[in-house]
């Protein structure tokens, strides 16, 4: 049977070319136009159909956006978002098949400050960017990233949800709706321009700062993207929205979620790839797009002319090995070229994801990381792999005897002690420079001010999951970060020290207790 | 001897920054000398390296073909339904580059 056949070899060779037929295989009549996963041909009209058809039966299969809400259209002006916008408008037009039933806004969150782009180019693309989305007659945003370092404290902290809706409820809402006579209600609300004003250069060069004091690439794209999510969530909550939509498709997910593992974010990746993430509280992001791979979403953005502005971001034109996020990006593609089921194997398999649910009544405020706002995943259990990464981690930083020493041991004792802080630490960390002066000549600690900032960077990593850890490590700086979540940090911290020092008065609450 | 061939070349996705950020170019490829070789897509992507590349071709071709990650359309239809690589270029053929990376 295994016979090293010449003859055989040529046949394998030639079987590719015939396999790929030229007929749509869906009407069988037109040329195809489009090869979609491994060996599907369409036609244009075939395609158009199914494109179409797969965002209403995303939306319609997650019950989760109900008739008349107000949904949040994060527009970033790449294909993925412009394309999730034709199909809003799509959906909502008058003579669709099933039309959709909420209101949409858009919001785009103008980064050029933290890439570095001129104040030039930056108004030439949100002047594009704002024709664009005249056109649609959808209630507009545009906001700049600098508005990250005004937010208030409460973007990250969970808001309480609005209460659960069942299932049943999402059919009777519709039926309601329908029976209001829905339709009238829907039309495109009179334009509402939220002025852009001018962002102040001083802002501008805070945020450059705070993206630079990143080291490597990696942690300052995951630093931007969670300042992204910070603003949008803001801008919902100011504006009125329930709910946000995301453009993430299934290429980037299957890319996001390699990289998050990557990244040590396992314990988060149901949240981070899934169709809708609650980890906000009263906001819901969903991702519409994510059943569509970067090439659908490309052809049918060319062949029915979706217009879309090319941005270039923090990673454009840099090497395959500049950052994990590219990285894995570059593994993908390539392996996506000589197995084409490559990304929908891996989509697949982040459905299957799904986090342990914990009631939602005792969501402490403790238990949310401080920068993405999921579970804490840091529970040092003794044979966890966690506690494993904490000691070799001591161990590799336990230097020569000398003036370092205080300072590896202060960092050698704070994971160790639970959740209270050195006293000389926390008084540098909460008053300014003066007090530093005085916690000086009073803690005794003569590198109490050199090693100031080491408690600090301690302090503010015991709020985080692993993974913002691992992005604060990268930080030179943790001042630089914006003033709502270095105060939302010390008011976690002074909550735990006063829990600590009452602790022994506390009722034991069977599963909240000491 | 293949004549020349006039072709219309488009970029889009990020890909245009790899050529000054000019998204569209009307090209003619000069007839190739050898007669059994008439113009294919291979080809065109060796010009387009030699001619219009202007920095970092890593970004734009791999090896004989182009990078993972960047579509190709001829006469916007996917190249995979024409032969991929092997497709003999016609004149007045509509050629479109579109990157689908996130890193341009």
């Amino acid at each position: 049977m295994c016979q090293v056949d010449e003859d055989y070899h040529d046949q394998l060779e030639h079987a590719d070319a015939p396999s790929v037929s030229k007929k749509c295989a869906k009407c069988k009549e037109a040329t195809a136009a489009v090869v979609i996963r491994a060996g599907d041909t369409y036609c244009r009209d075939c395609f158009r159909e199914y494109f179409i058809h797969k965002f209403r039966a995303m939306l319609g299969k997650n019950r989760i956006i109900f008739p008349g809400e107000k949904v949040l259209l994060a527009v970033s002006g790449g294909p993925s978002s412009c394309s999730m916008l034709s199909q809003v408008q799509e959906g909502l037009s008058q003579n669709a098949h099933k039309k959709l039933r909420f209101l949409p806004g858009i919001v785009y969150i103008d980064e050029g400050g933290a890439v570095g782009q001129s104040v030039e180019e930056r108004r030439r693309t949100v002047a594009e960017l704002r024709a664009l989305f005249r056109a649609t007659g959808f209630p507009f945003h545009i906001v700049s990233l600098e508005q990250v370092l005004d937010l208030p404290g409460s973007v990250v902290t969970v808001a309480p949800s609005p209460s659960e809706q069942p299932a049943s409820a999402y059919k009777a809402a519709v039926d309601h709706f329908i029976q209001n006579d829905g339709g009238s209600r829907l039309t495109p609300q009179d334009e509402q321009e939220a002025s852009h004003p001018d962002v102040q250069e001083s802002h501008t060069q805070s945020l450059q700062q705070l993206i630079g004091s990143a080291k490597t690439l990696t942690a300052r794209e995951d630093l931007l993207s969670t300042l992204r999510h910070h603003v949008l969530v803001h801008t919902a909550r100011t504006e009125g929205y329930s709910k946000v939509m995301l453009g993430d498709n299934c290429t980037r997910l299957a890319v996001k979620l390699l990289t998050s593992i990557s990244l040590g974010r396992g314990a988060q990746l149901a949240q981070d790839t899934g169709f809708s993430d609650s980890r906000y509280g009263d906001i819901i992001l969903v991702r519409p797009m994510r059943d569509y791979s970067a090439k659908e979403i490309a052809y049918y953005n060319r062949m029915f002319t979706v217009p879309s502005v090319f941005i270039p971001g923090l990673d454009t034109m840099v090497t395959d090995k500049a950052s994990i996020q590219r990285l894995t990006e570059s593994f993908v593609t390539k392996l996506q070229v000589g197995f084409p089921s490559t990304v929908s194997t891996i989509y697949r398999t982040s459905e299957k994801l799904q986090t342990v649910c914990r009631s939602s009544s005792t969501a402490d405020l403790f238990d949310r990381c401080l920068l993405c706002m999921c579970t804490l995943d840091t529970a040092v259990e003794d044979a966890s792999a966690f506690k494993a990464t904490q000691i070799s981690e001591q161990l590799s930083q336990t230097k020569s005897p000398g003036a370092p020493r205080t300072e590896t041991q202060r960092q050698i004792q704070a994971p160790a002690e639970s959740e209270s802080t050195a006293p000389t630490g926390q008084c540098c960390s909460s008053g300014g420079g003066e007090d530093c002066g005085r916690a000086a000549a009073a803690g005794g600690g003569g590198g109490c001010c050199s090693s100031a900032k080491l408690p600090e960077t301690t302090n503010l990593k015991s709020l985080m999951c692993y993974s913002c850890q691992l992005t604060i490590k990268d930080m030179t700086s943790v001042e630089r970060l914006p003033q709502y979540i270095l105060s939302e940090a010390q008011r976690r911290q002074r909550r735990s020290q006063m829990r600590e020092e009452i602790s022994e008065f506390l009722l034991d609450e069977g599963d909240g207790g000491d | 001897m293949a004549a020349p061939i006039a072709v219309h070349l488009e970029f889009g996705g990020g890909a245009e920054l790899l050529f000054n950020g000019v998204k569209e170019h009307h090209v003619t490829l000069p007839g190739q000398s050898e007669p059994c070789f008439p113009g294919d897509v291979k080809q065109l992507l060796v010009w387009i390296q030699q001619n219009l590349l202007k920095e970092r071709p890593e970004l734009f071709v791999q090896g004989d073909s182009v990078r993972p990650g960047i579509l190709v359309l001829i006469n916007d239809a996917d190249w995979e339904l024409m032969g991929e690589l092997d497709y003999q270029l016609q004149d007045q053929d509509n050629v479109v580059f579109i990157s689908t990376l996130h890193g341009g």
